[in-house]
């Protein structure tokens, strides 16, 4: 009875407990890193390291566009596969009406994976 | 309560040294490894008198401690919050995703049984996936926070290849979901323990080989190994996204990269190999098909399962050095064309064809 409440049957328990424990063992880590490592920074150090090369400045500046249209892409395909895991639990259940209807939305998704596929989404040059 | 607590946190404890010493013996395992493969005696100095097995026990001890006591640099123009906490964020989920596969069946201690598993959720293809994903904020974190050039191309590389290989990784997971129609990983290692026809062991890999491989070739990519380890790509981009660590941080992007190959192997163990299962041991002893029984006390049972989880996880691990050392690395364009041309149709078609073989066959 208690168990229900508190016990093993809280899944969430052993999910707080390891994360407790490994955000102490990586705080621990950069701390210990600080602490017994010495400290002693010069101008040459500091500086990014290209190669031995003197630094071309900063590199926060643009970057190719082909990343951002991944990402896009990446958002699109996998809200398809999260839609597809309650669906693949239980679709022994559902049976063939259930099979119809995800097709349904997989072959909308698919349709668009043709449309991108042609427009060249996906070459990356 | 307490004493769940504190089996909780045995549990925790378990898996987290587990990992630790994992990464630290597959970065020995890595160099002697590679230098058999190359023909080369490697880590030499490693052995202690002469005999290389000791180099173990040396390297384990030695690496970090040698780490922990280096500077850690922090160069001028970077965001110094940010390049403290992309190491953490990096090895953080990969170290609470591996508590979460189960390296064996039950403990009975005192009418209390504890499933030994440290994070025993019933979603837990859901939570190791979340996790998974979250590693990607450590690559674009550490890349973009260091102010570096081949860092931020690293860092870029890395996240774009991490999203991309992750659909088909998702895909391929939902095909196994199908096949044992749960989310909980200790349901689908005990679900292995039946028998084919009274003497196969039906292990995933004989219901989904094409999954097996889709999730093979994606783990490798997400773990950003050879042959798709453009984001570190040494020849190109010096060390990529972690090119300006030094230190202990370094040694915790260094630690990430091996504890993601033993997430990758533990998964393929407990999806596709059985994870914990001996074949025919059940939770009293052996039970041969050929009609010989063999009774063992429980200890002795659990002790079985957890030898098997380790030797399968180890092989797995091996099998991605091996990979790792013997393959050239792909182009961008050829990493980008697999992911997004290859595998995500491959693992749609395979989800497509499991559910109308499932339902045909359920009628």
């Amino acid at each position: 009875m208690n168990d229900t409440l508190l016990g093993t049957s809280t899944p969430y328990l052993s999910i707080v407990v390891t994360f407790a424990l490994t955000g102490v063992l990586v705080t621990l880590m950069v701390f210990m890193g600080q602490l017994l490592g010495p400290q002693r920074p010069n101008a040459a150090k500091s500086q990014a390291f290209e190669c031995g090369n003197p630094s071309s400045g900063s590199a926060w500046g643009r970057f190719s566009v082909k990343f951002y249209l991944t990402a896009i892409l990446f958002i699109v395909f996998d809200v398809e596969v999260v839609f597809l895991y309650p669906w693949a639990v239980v679709f022994r259940r559902l049976g063939w009406v259930g099979f119809a209807e995800m097709m349904t939305f997989v072959a909308v998704l698919g349709l668009a994976l043709l449309y991108v596929w042609r427009k060249g989404a996906l070459e990356w040059d | 309560m307490l004493i769940d607590v504190g089996i909780a946190a045995i549990k925790s404890l378990i898996v987290i040294g587990l990992a630790l010493n994992l990464a630290g013996i597959l970065g020995w395992i890595e160099r002697k490894g590679s230098a058999l493969i190359q023909d080369r005696i490697g880590a030499n100095r490693a052995s202690i008198f002469g005999f290389a097995g000791a180099g173990l026990v040396n390297t384990l001890m030695a690496d970090p401690i040698k780490f922990l006591t280096k500077e850690d640099v922090i160069p001028a123009g970077v965001d110094r919050l940010l390049h403290t906490l992309a190491p953490c964020v990096n090895l953080f989920p990969v170290m609470v995703a591996f508590a979460a596969i189960p390296f064996g069946d039950v403990l009975t201690v005192g009418g209390r049984v504890i499933e030994l598993q440290a994070v025993n959720i019933n979603v837990g293809i859901l939570y190791i996936l979340a996790m998974m994903s979250l590693g990607v904020y450590g690559v674009v974190l550490g890349g973009w926070a260091s102010n570096n050039r081949f860092s931020l191309l690293g860092g870029i590389r890395g996240s774009a290849q991490m999203i991309s290989y992750e659909i088909g990784m998702g895909l391929s997971l939902v095909a196994m979901v199908m096949t044992y129609g749960t989310l909980d990983l200790q349901a689908m290692a005990r679900a292995q323990g039946q028998l084919i026809g009274g003497w196969l062991p039906a292990w995933g890999i004989l219901y989904q080989p094409v999954a097996f491989l889709i999730f093979l070739c994606a783990g490798i990519a997400e773990s950003k190994r050879a042959p798709f380890d453009l984001p570190e790509g040494e020849s190109e981009l010096v060390c990529g996204y972690f090119t300006e660590y030094s230190g202990i941080k370094y040694l915790m992007f260094f630690m990430t990269d091996f504890v993601e190959v033993a997430v990758v192997a533990g998964l393929i163990a407990t999806l596709f190999f059985g994870g914990w299962q001996v074949p025919y041991l059940g939770r009293d002893g052996f039970h041969f098909p050929w009609g010989v029984m063999l009774l063992l006390p429980p200890l002795a049972v659990v002790a079985l399962q957890f030898v098997s989880f380790l030797l399968k996880l180890v092989v797995f691990c091996w099998l991605q050095i091996l990979i790792r050392w013997s393959m050239p690395r792909y182009r961008y364009d050829q990493v980008m064309r697999l992911g997004w041309k290859g595998l995500l149709p491959l693992a749609l078609i395979n989800v497509l064809v499991t559910a109308v073989v499932v339902l045909a066959w359920q009628g």
